[in-house]
């Protein structure tokens, strides 16, 4: 097994989902499968070949830095599953 | 009166013209059609027959006024990865359970904004994450085609493909004339190869990406699904714009890309990667390439064999890419700004419980995958490795365009598989992508036309794909596929 119950958990948690102690053992051989079959790639000699970072050859734009939207606080906080006043609304963070 | 949701979006385009129906008659048959089918079929999440018949009664009044749009009054369907202005969009994900839009998708825009109607929001895999649309919190789609087997109709439900199986089902069923779809690594013209249908992903930056739900940055792109290749290549026209919002949307003039269909390939070289005949595929895979290879021939193409030797390694790369953009863009899903929240002690409980109730069984293990590949110590043994290999991938491909002009290759390695037949198997399920995906990882354009008809009277698909920027050269081809083979239309529409 590439992964193991405890990598599934602090992978989980890494990512920020709960998983229960039963589908922590059922993501250790469907994770480990796949990072068995991605292993392949180890037959590839790649000394030497850069990686991709863009796959058509345009640079990257840039535009003056100045604001050019804003005053939509309304839209921006309408799906917010508790907005108040513009805020969105959390649990306690700091006591 | 014919059945006007049989007419194709160019035969629909000279109707309204001629004024021989109105853009709300079309539209009004569309609708009832969709209330017919859409119980059998779940194509549609989310049908707007009042949104629809306003717009279409707007286009009747610049038709009747001399101020039509080049799509005007043509009624489509749209992926529910398009965000719409005021109508929910999920991506078919519980986690955006009730998002509704303030803005709309560049690519919704530019059609709306050339008069074309929208019917409702098609399903599609939760994130565009799978390739049966099996994964839809809405439920799978159905493929309206169905097998003969033993000289019988089978009722076993077929899946649609995925991602956009909603977009191919609804064109294969008559529900729209035509459809947006997006393509990570084959979404597509999987798809579309199974329902008999045409799909069209082109060049990375050809379509806006903004107002997408993203899945995986570096790969997808939008595209249509229609019923013929003049079709679609009237649906990229409109779809396609260089826009200031995506920074990697390309600055070029979008082509007449209508005026290439039937051009022909008279001289086009074509090449037949060697590397594709792979163990696994069915006879009938191999026999329906033989004829497109026979096809071109005859119609002055001519027929070059070419290598591309990494073939085999892109999609494992692929499942390391793919996965590792989808967890740093699915992070923002945190019950916070938009979507479901489940309250939990604190916020970490908060985020942990609601990303675990929102997110469906294959969005959860891509999301661990991309985060453990991207993690302390693994960066490098992974991605930065799929990324090497990703640019030997388009090396490939960059030595083939010495040679040929296009390149010819199943869709598929099979034809439409029933429901729940590769869902238990994550890697039997992504092996579906085997011959599109190389396609995403060079950031190449690729068409996949209707063929054939399996054995079990079921479509097949062949693939071209292109030089960057290439479509032109896809629709002269695809026209070519597609007048030797004829188009391939439902038996029977069997839940009417």
């Amino acid at each position: 097994m590439v992964v193991d119950e405890a990598t599934v958990k602090r992978i989980a948690r890494l990512a920020r989902i709960k998983v229960t102690p039963e589908e922590a053992r059922g993501l250790e051989a469907e994770l480990s499968g796949i990072l068995d079959w991605v292993k392949l790639l180890d037959d590839v000699d790649t000394t030497g070949v850069e990686p991709m970072t863009r796959v058509v050859p345009i640079s990257l734009k840039q535009r003056p830095d100045v604001v050019t939207d804003g005053g939509i606080a309304d839209a921006v906080t309408q799906n917010a599953p508790e907005a108040q006043d513009h805020f969105f609304v959390v649990p306690k963070v700091v006591e | 009166m014919t059945d006007l949701t049989k007419l194709t979006l160019a035969e629909a385009r000279d109707g309204l013209r001629d004024k021989q129906f109105s853009s709300v008659e079309l539209t009004a048959a569309f609708l009832a059609a969709i209330e017919a089918a859409n119980p059998h079929l779940n194509a549609y999440v989310l049908p707007v027959p009042e949104h629809a018949l306003a717009h279409a009664r707007e286009s009747d009044r610049r038709i009747a006024s001399g101020a039509a749009r080049p799509l005007e009054g043509l009624p489509l369907g749209n992926k529910d990865l398009f965000c719409t202005n005021g109508i929910r969009t999920t991506a078919c994900s519980r986690i955006l359970d009730g998002f509704t839009p303030t803005y709309e998708s560049t690519v919704g825009q530019n059609l709306w904004d050339a008069g074309a109607v929208m019917l409702g929001k098609l399903n599609c895999d939760e994130f565009a994450m799978g390739s049966s649309n099996e994964t839809s919190c809405f439920g799978p789609v159905v493929n309206p085609w169905r097998r003969t087997r033993n000289g019988a109709i089978d009722n076993a439900k077929l899946v649609p493909g995925g991602s956009s199986g909603g977009s191919s089902a609804a064109v294969a069923a008559d529900l729209c004339l035509a459809a947006t779809a997006t393509d990570t690594g084959g979404s597509i013209r999987q798809p579309a190869a199974i329902t008999g249908t045409v799909g069209i992903k082109p060049t990375y930056g050809r379509c806006s990406r903004w107002g997408i739900v993203a899945f995986a940055s570096s790969l997808d792109q939008a595209g249509p699904i229609a019923k013929t290749v003049r079709d679609a290549a009237i649906m990229l026209r409109h779809m396609a714009s260089h826009d200031p919002k995506d920074s990697t949307s390309v600055d070029a003039v979008v082509p007449d890309y209508e005026a290439e269909v039937g051009r022909g390939v008279k001289g086009l070289r074509v090449g037949i990667p060697k590397e594709y005949r792979i163990d696994g595929m069915s006879k009938e895979a191999e026999a329906t390439w033989q004829k497109g290879i026979d096809w071109l021939k005859a119609a002055g193409a001519t027929v070059h064999d070419i290598s591309l030797p990494h073939t085999k390694y892109a999609l494992p790369a692929y499942y390391i890419v793919a996965p590792a953009e989808c967890s740093s863009n699915l992070a923002r899903y945190d019950g916070v700004r938009y979507g479901l929240r489940v309250p939990g002690r604190d916020l970490l409980d908060t985020y942990e419980l609601t990303r675990a109730a929102g997110f469906g069984k294959e969005v959860r293990r891509r999301v661990l995958i991309g985060t453990y590949v991207l993690s302390a110590g693994y960066y490098d043994a992974y991605y930065l490795k799929a990324q090497k290999v990703r640019t030997l991938i388009k090396h490939d491909f960059d030595e083939a365009w010495n040679t040929v002009d296009v390149i010819l290759t199943p869709t598929t390695p099979s034809p439409a598989f029933a429901q729940g037949e590769k869902s238990g198997d994550p890697i039997a399920m992504y092996l579906e992508d085997i011959f599109t995906v190389t396609v995403n990882m060079a950031g190449l354009p690729g068409i996949s036309v209707p063929a054939g008809l399996s054995s079990e009277g079921t479509p097949m698909g062949l693939q071209l794909i292109g030089k960057p920027f290439d479509e032109p050269t896809l629709f002269r081809a695809a026209q070519v596929i597609e007048d030797a083979a004829g188009r391939f239309q439902l038996p029977r529409k069997w839940w009417a």
